[in-house]
């Protein structure tokens, strides 16, 4: 019931609206021609908002001529990742948007293929994570929370808006653990949806949350949280109140990436050519428009780069499963 | 308070922000009555309109003219043609479509109508009153609460039991409460009973479900039966948008605690118009007099009137949490929050006090919504209502097109047809056998909520004491015993 999809009409229809409303287009220098994006999750998610933010960019940029979505959830992704590869020879002109879930999932085997399957085009933008607090909580730095979970394990849940071995998990289980304490016995809440987590941590249920940074931003910008941490390796200039993990004495960091992957088998000429539209778009003013409205971090991994961040992910979430029992 | 309402007075009464509510009902009048596309996904299309247009209120009040609309023509299918588009709207078919059915679909949509109009409109003078003091409020509800009010809203099938055959109405909860259980719920990382379909892993969508219970088996019985279609009426009874000044006295008290108790429901982040509506219902029909409470399910105006104005109050109840908080409390509301975001507004507590006129713009634009939606719908009615009288030959077609459509356009997903025919094909024989399939629906609509909470509040409290420590959670539980036993009790001694 609260998973639905544009069919592909409506999401044509949406982009037409977009851009006929949209900016005029800067003619001469274009890359590609066009782009099809592929979503594999319902209308206004955090994939769709990437896929659609993205396409707007290249667009209004004149780095691709036209853009157009497709919205295909099911599987939790897989729905649409085993499309791309079914349908691989016939799919040169589409990208897939994904993000750090298609690690989770491939691991857990929800389903059965991994990136690895995919021709991995370019991570483009990430959001760290962050453990926040009520902002009249008595506790106010990691090491509050943490005396308070030695005090009282069972009374210091954590909630997070994701299952129990998602990413709101193993974030909390991530930074307990480089605290020094077991990760199997912090008490993690699940809810459905960030925005049910977060009114549970405002009502009291939950003693502290894990969630995206640029969530807890807006949140702490309206004075209702503390932001106990943040899981970047320097404080992050949208937000610098907010301490990192590591300054605390907690050695860990955490990136949520999306990032936009093609078929298997892609001709090299195309791939690269998807990769130059996208490295230009960082220095235009269209996708720095999108970006800001969004509270996106910029975070360029093409290529090689991917795989090596991508592989470096699945050790860490992968070790880290593994000892919560999840694998 | 006066002056923030001059402030929302003078922003929303600007040319442009008046075209954008007509523009915004309009639209989503129109998209909401296909089953299908419910108020979500309306949005979700406006939204790249709405931001293009970059001045907050004008796209804030175009949304929620979008949403009102969405709400309102959302009722039509429910009414006509039985096919519920969104889950607020099923137990408006209740009663609903037996109206029409019997020839009074005027009368029937009108009644929704004004439910919707008053229920909204009373809604927002509860939100513009109450908005503050009512964040506080949303958060006193924790899991232990919420799984209450759903055993609360489950009890509402006690209404159904009433006119039939009890164990066949828990028979059928449970079957739905099973049915909730297929996927990925939000506790289990693995997909459960899924057979190693990745179709199934989401679980079943409601609107497939609430399309194979209801539009299907009603198809069907049509074609079966050609004494069904439209009862004993000519066709100007059909587009009689009379109430009579009995009937008028009967709905008003309805309405009137509708609005409040729907408002109050709504401002519950997660619980929203769907519980609202059922929990109307069963309210109203239990307070109802025992020869009334026997018309509940046949056609009873009471029983339509009551889910119509639950569920636009609990609309507007559901801004509280988003204004005040920035929490979003349903599907829609967290789309609209991203839309917000992307207008630089932040929704919180300040927003009263740093943008006070984007907030009363919100508020002034729902008094004008509502007002536009009833002086839009209501001259619509005669001709909207005349879908009843098209020949069975071309009526059954469009019926079934419209499931299908609905069923497709949810998820963009052929699977989902088949699942909708083999579900249908159940129902329908379920239909034959005389089992109400309303309940079935209740239990699934519920069923993951229930699930949730309840697990959820285990892990909190290590264990099922939280029923017993947490006051507000006993005293709900109560209340859901109280509505469960008082209609046998009421049929034993009065």
């Amino acid at each position: 019931m609260t998973i639905f999809n544009f069919t592909r009409r409506v999401a044509i229809a949406a982009s037409a609206a977009l851009m006929i409303a949209g900016p005029g287009y800067a003619g001469g220098h274009q890359v590609v021609e066009s782009i099809h994006f592929l979503i594999p999750g319902g209308a206004g998610g955090g994939w769709d908002g990437t896929a659609r933010g993205t396409g707007e960019a290249l667009t209004g940029a004149g780095l691709v001529g036209s853009a157009s979505y497709e919205n295909m959830s099911g599987g939790g992704g897989g729905k649409a990742i085993g499309y791309l590869i079914e349908n691989a020879d016939s799919l040169h002109g589409t990208l897939m948007v994904n993000s750090t879930p298609i690690v989770i999932r491939s691991l857990t085997g929800v389903f059965p293929h991994n990136f690895r399957d995919l021709t991995l085009v370019s991570g483009t933008i990430g959001d760290y994570a962050a453990l926040v607090v009520n902002a009249d909580s008595n506790l106010s730095s990691m090491s509050d929370l943490i005396s308070a979970y030695d005090a009282d394990p069972s009374g210091t849940a954590i909630g997070g808006g994701s299952v129990p071995g998602g990413m709101d998990h193993l974030v909390a289980a991530m930074v307990m653990e480089a605290a020094g304490k077991d990760a199997l016995n912090v008490k993690y809440i699940p809810y459905d949806a960030g925005g049910k987590a977060m009114a549970a941590l405002l009502s009291g249920e939950i003693k502290a949350l894990s969630t995206g940074f640029s969530e807890a931003v807006a949140m702490a910008q309206a004075g209702e949280v503390k932001i106990l941490g943040v899981t970047s390796d320097a404080r992050v200039d949208a937000f610098a109140d907010a301490p990192t993990m590591k300054e605390q004495g907690i050695d860990t960091n955490f990136v949520n990436w999306r990032g936009f992957f093609a078929a298997p088998g892609l001709p090299d000429d195309k791939l690269a050519a998807y990769q130059d539209a996208i490295d230009k778009m960082y220095a235009t003013p269209e996708w720095e428009a999108v970006r800001a409205r969004n509270g996106w971090v910029n975070i360029h991994n093409p290529g090689d780069k991917f795989q090596t961040f991508l592989e470096g992910q699945e050790k860490v979430i992968g070790d880290l499963m593994k000892k919560l029992g999840f694998l | 308070m006066l002056e923030g309402l001059l402030i929302g007075l003078g922003a929303a009464f600007s040319f442009q922000n008046i075209i954008m509510v007509v523009l915004g009902c309009l639209t989503g009048t129109f998209i909401g009555m296909l089953p299908g596309l419910g108020p979500m996904s309306i949005i979700a299309i406006m939204i790249p309109i709405a931001i293009t247009i970059g001045d907050p209120s004008a796209a804030l009040i175009l949304l929620a003219g979008v949403y009102y609309g969405a709400i309102f023509g959302g009722s039509t299918s429910s009414i006509l043609l039985n096919a519920p588009g969104v889950a607020g709207t099923v137990a408006t078919s209740f009663d609903g479509y037996p109206m029409a059915r019997g020839g009074q679909a005027g009368k029937a949509l009108t009644v929704a109508a004004i439910a919707s109009f008053a229920g909204g409109t009373i809604g927002a003078v509860l939100l513009m009153i109450f908005a503050p003091a009512l964040s506080t409020v949303a958060l006193l509800f924790h899991s232990a609460e919420y799984f209450a009010l759903m055993v609360v809203g489950l009890s509402a099938i006690a209404a159904f039991a009433g006119s039939g055959n009890v164990a066949k109405a828990v028979l059928m909860t449970l079957v739905g409460l099973m049915m909730a259980t297929v996927g990925e719920g939000a506790l289990f990382n693995m997909p459960r009973f899924t057979m190693g379909l990745m179709d199934l892993q989401s679980g079943f969508s409601f609107i497939t479900l609430a399309m194979a219970m209801f539009a299907l088996p009603e198809a069907i019985f049509l074609v079966m039966n050609p004494a069904r279609s439209v009862q004993g009426s000519s066709k100007n009874d059909i587009k009689d948008l009379r109430i009579t000044r009995k009937e008028a006295s009967q709905i008003a008290p309805v309405i009137g605690r509708q609005s409040i108790q729907g408002f109050f429901i709504g401002v519950l982040p997660g619980a929203g118009a769907t519980i609202a509506s059922f929990l109307g219902y069963a309210v109203e029909r239990n307070l109802a007099p025992e020869k009334e409470q026997k018309e509940f399910g046949k056609g009873s105006v009471k029983g339509l009137a009551a889910p119509e104005t639950a569920n636009n109050a609990a609309c507007t109840g559901s801004f509280v949490p988003l204004l005040t908080l920035g929490i979003p409390g349903s599907g829609t509301t967290a789309i609209l929050l991203g839309a917000l975001i992307a207008l630089n507004v932040t929704p919180g507590p300040r927003l009263m006090t740093d943008s006070p006129e984007i907030f009363w713009a919100v508020i002034v634009s729902m008094y004008i919504g509502n007002i536009v939606l009833l002086i839009l719908n209501l001259p619509l009615i005669p001709y909207i209502a005349r879908v009843l009288s098209i020949p069975r030959t071309y009526l059954i077609p469009f019926i079934l097109f419209f499931t299908l459509m609905g069923s497709y356009i949810g998820q963009n997903n052929s699977t989902e047809l088949l699942i909708l025919v083999g579900f249908g094909v159940c129902a329908t024989i379920l239909k034959f056998a005389d089992y109400p399939l309303a309940p079935l629906l209740i239990g699934f609509i519920l069923g993951s909520m229930l699930e949730d909470n309840f697990s959820r509040s285990m892990q909190l409290y290590d264990g099922i004491s939280f029923i017993f420590e947490r006051p507000m959670t006993s005293g709900l539980i109560t209340v859901a015993i109280i509505l469960i036993v008082l209609p046998s009790v009421r049929a034993r001694f009065f």
